[in-house]
């Protein structure tokens, strides 16, 4: 199984994905899909309602098994969920009978680490979310895009090497959308972590992705990868006005339009 | 309850029914309801006597300990009956049966099975409590979101884990509202048990009075029992309304 090859791409490629079918019962989700996710970059899953692609993540996360094929982190073959991998839910998936301290310490706290360390650990990653003054409060207390704030911290905190982000920002008013895009971006360039980022939005896919992977309808497999370059080292603001972002834009509509409908 | 504008304190509805309990008793229509304030003074008498104390003893050990074993059995059984499809389809049937079941009538095997004395008081008391308390965490657990449950998994919550830390909270809400009917079926249980099983404790006392029509007394125990499982209720009511605020959005 590990001839030189490849070796060679698992230095490249955090997560690889090779030949993965799924079925529940008779809908075929997924159907010899292949996927590889560069190491330290933020790839998307871009696709209509129903086309698999939460169900492409979970199996990643090791929340959902295969029916066949592989899937590797780091070289390893996913068979649970594993420390490597943290998963940031759409519904934020919250405690909320706990403080937002705890729930940012929730995943440290599973994995055994001692209570002020992990409330250490905690405290930085709520000011980094910029929740800071918040930790007592409790999750009903806050609004959708600070809820998703926790979940975030929550998953960085664990310290993964891949984080996974299921339409994250789905529950979040436009204004919080952008700001996190804004503030996604920089996460990417500064935590030297894969991320694997499902959303129906092509203009966030476009937007915060240095690789997009287009999956079609049922059942899926990837039709198209697309690699946003041109515009990745300008300031926010000029990436929405630049040409090379507009016409990825289109490009990727006209080729799903044709599954819309 | 808003009168004039003036807002009562819950229960106060309480008060208008004494009062009219005592304008009853001393019209003397009937002597099976003898005055209210001869009730409580009735009560003064024997509340400090030998007989009373031991039977409040006897009840109390019989309530507390059936109860006990009633939450420590029932929560993880229903919660184990929420998560596992095949415990609960094994299990839901007996439940719901039980629930349902006139369970008077299952004392006198309680008798054959555990005797006389006050082990089959005790289990009487569970039988009457437990079913409740199984059926509410099992529709707690139910109600569980999938993502948290998720969530614990994909952090790599071991099974205790998840079970102490998600499971039990997630269901919470439903658990203390089981165990708030639970332990008011508990009392009726007990009284029951008490009065079928062997003659000891407010079961004694009840046959006693009645038997002798001694209707101050008889009232003054039913008082007593009144007193303690309202108190109880409102405790546990207290507690599930710690945790409404987050019943709503799990
Ligand atoms: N637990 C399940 N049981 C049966 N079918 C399922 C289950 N989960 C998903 N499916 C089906 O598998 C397909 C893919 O679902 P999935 O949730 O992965 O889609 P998705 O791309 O995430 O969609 P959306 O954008 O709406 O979130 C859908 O057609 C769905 O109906
Ligand atoms: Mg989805």
């Amino acid at each position: 199984m590990s001839n030189n090859t490849c070796d060679i791409s698992n230095d490249n490629y955090a997560v690889t994905v090779r030949n993965v079918y799924k079925s529940y019962g008779d809908v075929k989700a997924l159907k010899d899909l292949s996927l590889d996710f560069p190491r330290g970059q933020l790839t998307s899953l871009l696709g209509p309602s129903g086309c698999g692609k939460t169900t492409l993540l979970k199996i990643i996360a090791g929340l959902l098994p295969a029916d066949s094929g592989e899937i590797t982190v780091n070289g390893h073959p996913v068979t649970g969920p594993g420390p490597d991998r943290a998963f940031v839910f759409q519904d934020f998936a919250l405690l909320p009978w706990a403080t937002v301290l705890r729930n940012v310490a929730f995943g440290l706290e599973l994995r055994g680490v001692s209570k002020s360390e992990r409330e250490a650990i905690a405290e930085k990653y709520i000011a980094d979310v910029g929740l800071c003054g918040f930790e007592n409060s409790h999750p009903h207390e806050l609004s959708g895009g600070m809820r998703q704030r926790v979940g975030l911290a929550r998953a960085l905190s664990v310290d993964a090497q891949v984080m996974l982000l299921d339409e994250p920002f789905a529950a979040v008013d436009e204004q919080t959308r952008r700001k996190f895009q804004e503030d996604l971006l920089n996460l990417v360039k500064h935590e030297n972590k894969t991320f694997i980022f499902v959303t129906h939005s092509i203009e966030e896919a476009v937007y915060v992705s240095d690789q997009v992977a287009i999956l079609l309808p049922r059942p899926s497999r990837v039709s198209e990868i697309i690699k946003p370059e041109g515009f990745r080292h300008k300031d926010a603001d000029s990436i929405r006005r630049d040409p090379e972002y507009l016409d990825i834009v289109d490009r990727i509509w006209s080729s799903l339009r044709t599954y819309v409908e | 309850m808003n009168i004039f504008g003036i807002k009562l304190p819950s229960m106060s509805s309480l008060i208008l029914w004494g009062i009219l309990w005592e304008i009853v008793g001393r019209l003397k229509l009937t002597f099976f309801l003898p005055p209210l304030s001869e009730v409580f003074s009735t009560l003064m008498q024997i509340g400090t006597t030998k007989v009373f104390l031991k039977a409040l003893t006897e009840t109390g050990y019989a309530f507390f300990a059936g109860t006990f074993i009633a939450i420590a059995v029932g929560i993880p059984v229903g919660i184990l009956m929420g998560k596992s499809r095949l415990i609960d389809e094994l299990l839901l049937p007996w439940v719901n049966m039980f629930l349902s079941a006139p369970l008077t009538a299952l004392v006198p095997v309680m008798m054959v099975l555990f005797g006389f004395g006050m082990k089959a008081i005790v289990l009487t008391t569970t039988l009457f409590a437990i079913w409740i308390i199984v059926l509410n965490s099992r529709a707690g657990v139910m109600h569980i979101n999938r993502s948290l449950v998720e969530m614990a998994h994909s952090f790599g919550a071991s099974p205790m884990d998840a079970f102490s830390k998600v499971y039990f909270w997630a269901a919470l809400p439903e658990i203390l509202s089981g165990v708030r009917i639970g332990f008011i079926r508990a009392v009726k249980g007990v009284i029951i048990g008490q009065l079928l099983i062997s003659i000891v404790g407010f079961g004694a006392l009840f046959e006693l009075y009645s038997g002798q029509f001694l209707m101050k007394h008889f009232w003054a125990v039913l008082l007593v029992l009144f007193g303690i499982s309202f108190t109880i209720a409102e405790f546990l009511a207290h507690l599930q309304r710690k945790v409404a605020y987050y019943a709503t959005q799990r």
